[in-house]
């Protein structure tokens, strides 16, 4: 068996590493991707959870939040066509019109 | 209606008038406003009188009713408490009345002056005050109608106030009335340190089971009454705070008749004689005030002698006369005192009113020197002016003679230096007779000084000579009260105030009768002295002169108002400018605030930059927040850990 | 004693995160997605090896196949290249990473300091059926099941206004 300690901390482990992904990274689609990234761990926490409390709730929770992130990862990468097409690059640090 | 029970009708309708002449005067005839103005005080003068037959009728107890509480603090309560009793009967009869009267003269002298309604305003206003002040059962009461009415002095005093002279001088009377302030205002906090409260009852009554202090010991009663006598010196014009009543002159007559002679000025003798008690045990106080008293008596007197304007020479006369007030007080003869603000209050007001009527006469001339034969043309002006000059200077059976001999009889006979004081009291007697009948001669005698073309002299409407003829008429007859005491009589007046004084100061024994008979013909044989020398001085034809040494010396009031600027007011103004407004208002107050503002904007200018429109430090400003608040919910969780090393 | 579950565990797990190191690696974006799908099919795994079979199916079918290729498509679409390295953001260079790894550190410790208060786990398979998801699904979640429907058509919409073409 293994305990749900171990599911928690790879969990811990990956969301840290999708935000050392979101800062370090700088092309808009690896930063979608690093979000993605921390979606993931937040559902393995869930489903890890829900194993340990032997109730389905947090597998409900895991389809929501899959379907969270598809529509989500939709309408994203629609902006970032657009964005990407208005700014020529695909920079983040280039999206920079709020600057002062 | 038993206006005993009510005694607060008697102020209120003055203000009543005030406020109705004050908010819708200027739209009303000269006709409305006087009705207004002369109704309230009249009305007002009948229910003091009423308020006095009830009291006598009552068998004289003295009476006192607490209307509201004002402040109550702890244990301090400071109610809106009115008394009457038999010196408040003389004071109450002596406002009203003459204040009614001067009232009826104004409604003469003002008749051509713009801004006619706010003058009644501010007489009736003053009129509250006063009443206020003369009513109250306690120091803070009593010493709110002694601001108001330095307030309706200074309103009145720059009534003209378009006139810069004038408006300086009511800020004058202010600002010097506010220093004697300051002490009264400590003198009370002293009180009510000493006694716990500062209403008369109680604090009088505590005062007389203290021991009294010896002459030359400064305990605290003395103190508190040397500070109380500070306050008196400002408002009842003394030396050093005189300096505010010759400037006064600028207000219209009628304001220096009724608020500089017959009311305002003795608001701070009847502090001191209501607080009679507090001075009897404190033999210091009351020496000081004798000197200070019989001091400015003889000074104010010789700068009498030599003014040109009329209204100033009645200035300084003024100014004299109150001194004598103060010594009559200080050698412990307070219904001497009394009786002569009494009759100074008649006298004064129809010197006051006269030279009103004179200066009206002649088209606003004040200078005597232009002046001069009148006597003929405007004589029932003369005639009063004469009968006040006759009082002022003390000849029997005028009513100052009565009064002044008491003062005069009561000093000679006070220990220390007894003597000294009723020397200089006489000189000063003699002085007087000699400026009042130099004044009488300039004006009224001699060659007409004045262009015949240019004035046309007339004489004054009755409204201004009725009231002059009724307080002749008071002059003349307002000692004899006394009048029985010269002949091995009563001194009604005094026996009157004895409940209030007590009956140490009724004179007695054969020996003290005769010294005051020879003392009477030589205060008498004094006045004579003072005629004769201005008489011969006068009376012919008279050039002006020059004015040099000990003339100019007089004429410029002992560059008193000099040496004041110099010493005190240019450091104030210096200190002013360059440290309270450069160093604390502009550096300090500004500094702060704006300094607020510049420290605002620099941190604003600071934490701007996180707002660098970079995704990327935004996103790591996100981070920072979730350590934050992932921190703060796991607190409870995280910090064994922290500091319980690795498990 | 270690059990099978554990093997496999440990080795999904390396895996797992060898793709999200790689994710943040790789230069070329392409390359990060296909790192991407590593990490995901692992973490399909780990369902598994828990017990969730029919999330780790949703986790396939949905993540790997419609986002994924979602995200390969757009990157080819927009000829993605090499990711060139400015360093605009001073914060971002220099306080990032530290930050980054103190927020995994903390949610870490919090996990670890708290590991006595977990339940123990349940017995194997024995958890939940889909049957058991779908009945709770329509009965206690229905509303947040409506929504998310709703949710979808927005996005549906939304993603077609944005790839109108300007007439």
């Amino acid at each position: 068996m293994v305990p749900t300690n171990y599911y928690l901390i790879l969990s811990a482990i990956l969301f840290g590493l999708g935000v050392l992904a979101f800062v370090f990274k700088r092309n808009i689609i690896t930063l979608f991707m690093a979000i993605e990234l921390m979606l993931n761990a937040v559902n393995l926490a869930f489903v890890a959870f829900s194993q340990a409390l032997g109730k389905p709730d947090g597998e409900v929770f895991v389809l929501f939040v899959i379907v969270v992130a598809a529509a989500e990862a939709a309408v994203g990468l629609g902006i970032i066509i657009l964005t990407a097409r208005n700014r020529r690059s695909l920079n983040v640090e280039h999206v920079n019109l709020l600057k002062l | 209606m038993p206006i005993l029970e009510n005694l607060w009708i008697i102020p209120l309708l003055p203000l009543l008038g005030s406020a109705i002449n004050g908010l819708f005067g200027a739209k009303w005839s000269k006709a409305v406003v006087n009705s207004v103005a002369l109704g309230s005080t009249g009305v007002s003068f009948l229910c003091a009188v009423e308020a006095v037959r009830e009291f006598l009728a009552g068998g004289s107890q003295p009476f006192r009713k607490e209307f509201f509480d004002w402040i109550v603090a702890g244990s301090f309560r400071a109610g809106f408490d009115l008394q009457l009793d038999q010196l408040t009967v003389v004071m109450l009869l002596v406002v009203t009345g003459v204040g009614f009267l001067i009232h009826i003269y104004s409604t003469g002298y003002m008749a051509h002056e713009g801004g006619y309604y706010r003058f009644f305003s501010y007489l009736n206003l003053f009129m509250f005050f006063m009443l206020i002040l003369v009513l109250a059962a306690n120091y803070v009461l009593l010493f709110v109608g002694w601001e108001g009415v330095g307030l309706c002095s200074y309103l009145l005093i720059g009534f003209y106030f378009l006139k810069k002279s004038a408006a300086d001088a009511g800020k004058k009377a202010f600002i010097v009335n506010r220093i004697g302030d300051f002490g009264f205002m400590l003198g009370m906090f002293l009180l009510f340190r000493s006694f716990g409260s500062l209403d008369f009852q109680t604090v009088f009554a505590k005062a007389a089971t203290w021991q009294p202090e010896a002459m030359g010991q400064f305990g605290t009663i003395t103190v508190a009454c040397i500070l109380l006598f500070v306050g008196a010196t400002g408002k009842s014009a003394q030396l050093p705070l005189y300096v505010w009543l010759p400037d006064a002159m600028e207000g219209p007559t009628p304001v220096s008749a009724l608020i500089h002679a017959a009311t305002m000025v003795t608001a701070g003798v009847y502090v001191v004689a209501r607080s009679h008690i507090l001075f009897s045990h404190a033999p210091t106080a009351m020496y000081i005030v004798a000197i200070v008293g019989c001091a400015t008596a003889f000074f104010a007197a010789t700068i009498g002698l030599v003014q040109s304007d009329i209204k100033k020479v009645l200035a300084y006369s003024t100014v004299s006369q109150l001194g004598y007030m103060f010594l009559a007080c200080g050698v412990g003869a307070f219904s001497a005192g009394i009786f002569h603000l009494m009759t100074h209050a008649f006298f004064k007001a129809l010197l006051f009113l006269s030279a009103g009527s004179v200066i009206h006469a002649m088209g606003g001339e004040q200078d005597m020197w232009n002046m001069g034969g009148l006597s003929k043309k405007i004589k029932a002006t003369y005639w009063c002016m004469l009968f006040g000059t006759i009082a002022i200077a003390g000849f029997p059976p005028f009513a100052a003679f009565f009064s002044k001999d008491s003062i005069l009889f009561a000093a000679y006979n006070s220990e220390k230096g007894g003597k000294v004081l009723y020397g200089v009291g006489l000189l000063a007697a003699v002085l007087t007779s000699f400026y009042m009948f130099r004044l009488i001669w300039l004006t009224f005698y001699g060659e007409n000084r004045y262009d015949e073309h240019r004035v046309h002299v007339h004489e004054s409407p009755g409204s201004m000579t009725g009231p002059l003829m009724i307080l002749a008429f008071l002059s003349l007859t307002g000692g004899w009260f006394a009048l029985p005491a010269l002949f091995g009589g009563k001194d009604y007046f005094a026996e009157f105030l004895s409940p209030v004084f007590g009956a140490a100061e009724a004179g007695g024994g054969e020996a003290a009768q005769s010294l005051e008979h020879i003392l009477s013909i030589v205060a008498v044989v004094a006045a004579t002295a003072g005629l004769l020398v201005a008489w011969r001085m006068y009376s012919k034809k008279v050039t002006r002169g020059t004015s040099e040494g000990v003339h100019k010396l007089l004429y410029n009031k002992y560059y008193v108002d000099e040496l004041y600027a110099a010493v005190v007011v240019r450091p104030l103004v210096w200190l002013s400018s360059n440290v309270l407004w450069k160093v604390v208002d502009a550096g300090m107050i500004d500094g702060a605030v704006n300094g607020a503002a510049d420290g605002a904007a620099a941190v604003g200018d600071a934490v701007r930059h996180a707002q660098s429109g970079n995704t990327r430090s935004y996103a790591v400003w996100v981070v920072v927040g979730a350590i934050v608040v992932i921190g703060i919910v796991f607190w409870p969780i995280l910090h064994p850990a922290l500091f319980g090393g690795v498990r | 004693m270690i059990s099978g579950a554990l093997v496999i565990f440990f080795v999904l797990a390396a895996l797992a995160v060898l793709g999200a190191v790689s994710l943040i690696l790789q230069s070329h974006p392409i390359h990060s997605a296909l790192s991407l799908i590593l990490v995901m099919v692992s973490l399909a795994g780990l369902y598994l090896l828990m017990g969730a079979e029919f999330i780790a199916a949703v986790q396939i079918i949905v993540y790997g196949g419609a986002v994924m290729v979602l995200f390969i498509f757009v990157i080819m679409l927009l000829n993605a290249g090499v990711e060139e390295r400015t360093n605009i953001s001073k914060l971002a260079t220099f306080a990032g990473v530290p930050l980054a790894l103190a927020l995994g550190g903390i949610i870490a410790a919090a996990i670890v300091r708290s590991s006595g208060h977990l339940p123990p786990p349940a017995a194997n398979g024995a958890m939940s059926s889909t049957r058991q998801l779908s009945m709770l699904l329509f009965s206690e979640f229905v509303y947040p099941f409506e929504l998310t429907s709703f949710l979808i058509l927005v996005a549906i919409l939304g993603a077609i206004v944005l790839a109108q073409r300007e007439n």
